[in-house]
């Protein structure tokens, strides 16, 4: 078998479904029949999971450290925003899917600054971005209600057929249709050899273009299909609370997304859909205890995690569930965490 | 003419302060490679030491000062010592997560003890108010603020040009290997340096107190401030961070009193486009290698 034959064979056994993946996609669609009170943090969780999904693109794939990630999600909540309060586009289907391109062409647009330098540049670029934004939309106070956010948006039912309930039934099961979707195709692309090329990229920048990839078409390339999946994060956000406010820029939230990802490991695109459900529980559980200093707790396991080590975290959280599939399925382990990052 | 003036005066005085505040990270984050986002949680223990301390038990505010570099130098060589040593080989990913966690830790942290709203220090009388110098407003804390961080700044120049440690500590970050294999103890070069910047870092929380406000948010809020001061300025000696500070202060302050309704806007734009420019910094070698 060629070199090149062989490396086609272990994308293609890599890019196959397993029954595990079916196994959670029907795990979480069976949440929204077996908790019908929990909608809202449900939809919460699925809002958070995609936008998860979307930093994965960027750091698990072609490791660029983002520090300020909000900035897209805020656009995009900002566009459905006003979109749905002027009655520019009424349609929630539609007005998603142009808050998701206005947020990927100020992705394209910035994706020139933050290829550009090391990652320290890049971080500093990125949180400066977010931040602009920020002061930006408080500058722009007629237009983004300022501190107030935007009020008194209502959302037209979706399809023209089914209206938004107050249990958050359908921006659930609304929700959940987008992520899968959106989930569908970033799988696709990390699959492809474009996806491939990516991960050439991050472990060797130099070597992936000695061999003739074009480095930084690529990370533009990536860099604005993360920006349009966090556009939608931040519509979805929009549409299902129905407000949008300042702190959709916050830094606060590119931080927790980063622990978000890092709790559910990157590179495998499900990190982000675990790491969320994670966040969330963890976010729960501190806030009972303490409800004004849950993030002193969060902070504690940021600094754990660190410490203890990303790798050998998930080799002990994995430990179990791979002892069983090698006895029951009598092979080797199959959940695994396959990218390192460094 | 005289507004000039006086805005250039508070703008030096600024700038100043954020030298002071951030020199310590221009070494562990532009010499030592270590990304640490949690540099403002330092000076913000500086600054309520330096508030317990006056307020609380009245002590005067220039014995204060000391004991606020004092104990954020050891707070710094505990952390050092005990979790930061360990990181200094990490990705900058654990480096920026361990940091951030650490920020989050330190502002509940002080919001649980003090309490969420902004303190103020008690002066004495002699710092209040200001005087006239040929018709332009000088306010006697920021010429106070002038002259300490002046002086800190040649000293610090002084101890790195002049003395034996200075020598070592460039010897260390220009090629750590050749220095240990000189016999240098590279990490306890560090652990110390790291220590001093910390410290530096309270006595800027202490002396920021006044000017740019003391809450739990502060390492979170000036967190951008601090990087912009290193990544613009570049580490190749202190001057680079000192004239990016001076730049930083004097933008940030003119641009508040002539266009107030861009608010943090200009220093923002001010940033991107440098990096862009020289990716590398203004001034010197590499931020980051």
């Amino acid at each position: 078998m060629s070199a090149a034959s062989d490396v086609g064979f272990h994308a293609q056994r890599q890019a196959r479904w397993h029954y595990g993946e079916v196994v959670f996609w029907l795990v979480v669609l069976a949440c929204g029949f077996a908790f019908p009170s929990r909608y809202l943090i449900m939809t919460d969780i699925l809002r958070l999971a995609l936008f998860a999904m979307s930093l994965d693109l960027i750091l698990g794939y072609a490791g660029i450290v983002s520090l300020g990630h909000a900035a897209f999600f805020g656009v995009g909540a900002y566009a459905a925003g006003l979109l749905a309060l002027h009655g520019i586009v009424n349609e929630p289907v539609l007005a998603l899917i142009v808050a998701g391109l206005a947020a990927m062409v100020l992705g394209f647009a910035t994706s020139f600054l933050v290829i550009r330098g090391v990652d320290l540049t890049r971080l500093m670029v990125t949180l400066g971005i977010a931040l602009l934004l920020e002061a930006l939309a408080e500058r722009f106070s007629n237009i983004t209600g300022g501190t107030d956010g935007l009020q008194g948006i209502e959302m037209q039912p979706i399809l023209g057929r089914i209206p938004f309930d107050m249990f958050g039934k359908a921006g659930f099961f609304y929700s959940l249709t987008v992520l899968f979707l959106l989930f569908l195709f970033a799988r696709r692309v990390v699959h492809s050899p474009f996806g491939l090329s990516l991960r050439a990229i991050k472990n060797n920048p130099l070597r992936a273009a000695a061999i003739g990839i074009p480095v930084n078409r690529r990370l533009i390339a990536i860099y604005t299909l993360a920006a349009f999946y966090a556009g939608i994060a931040g519509a979805l956000f929009t549409q299902t609370t129905a407000i949008a406010s300042l702190d959709v820029f916050a830094f606060e939230r590119s931080a927790d997304l980063m622990l978000v990802l890092v709790i559910g490991g990157t590179g495998y695109l499900y990190g982000g859909l675990i790491g969320a459900v994670i966040f969330r529980m963890l976010q729960e559980l501190f806030s009972t205890i303490t409800p004004q200093y849950w993030q002193f707790w969060i902070g504690l396991v940021l600094v754990v995690i660190v410490l203890v080590g990303r790798q050998r975290l998930h080799r002990w959280v994995l430990y179990v569930p791979n002892l069983v599939v090698k006895q029951v399925a009598g092979r080797k382990a199959v959940v695994a965490v396959p990218e390192s990052d460094s | 003419m005289t507004a000039i003036l006086t805005n250039l005066f508070d703008g030096v005085a600024y700038g100043m302060l954020l030298f002071v505040l951030a020199c310590g990270l221009a070494v562990t984050l532009g010499l030592m490679n270590f990304v640490n986002l949690a540099h403002g949680a330092f000076a913000m223990a500086g600054g309520y030491v330096c508030m317990v301390l006056v307020n609380r038990m009245g002590w005067p505010f220039f014995a204060a000062l000391p004991l606020a570099f004092v104990s954020s130098a050891a707070i710094g060589i505990v952390l050092e010592r005990s979790l930061y040593r360990h990181l200094y080989a990490r990705s900058h990913l654990d480096q920026v997560l361990f940091t951030i966690g650490l920020t989050f830790m330190s502002v509940a942290a002080v919001d649980y003890i003090q309490g969420s709203s902004r303190v103020f220090i008690n002066l004495p009388a002699a710092l209040q108010g200001q005087f006239d110098l040929f018709g332009v407003g000088i306010g006697r804390y920021r010429l106070m603020i002038i002259v300490i961080c002046g002086l800190l700044t040649i000293g610090l120049q002084m101890v790195l040009a002049k003395t034996r440690f200075g020598s070592r500590l460039r010897a260390a970050v220009d090629d750590p290997r050749a220095a240990s294999g000189l016999g240098i103890n590279v990490p306890q070069v560090f652990a110390f340096t790291f220590a001093f910047g910390c410290g530096l870092a309270g006595l800027g929380g202490a002396l920021s107190a006044e000017i740019l406000g003391l809450d739990p948010y502060f390492p979170l809020k000036f967190m951008i401030y601090f990087l912009i001061v290193v990544t613009v300025g570049g580490s190749s000696s202190i001057t680079g961070p000192f004239l990016a500070s001076l730049l930083l202060g004097i933008g940030d302050v003119a641009g508040k009193y002539y266009v107030p309704k861009m608010g943090p806007f200009v220093i923002y734009t001010m940033m991107i486009v440098i990096l862009i420019w020289r990716p590398n910094g203004l001034f010197g070698r590499t931020a980051a290698r």
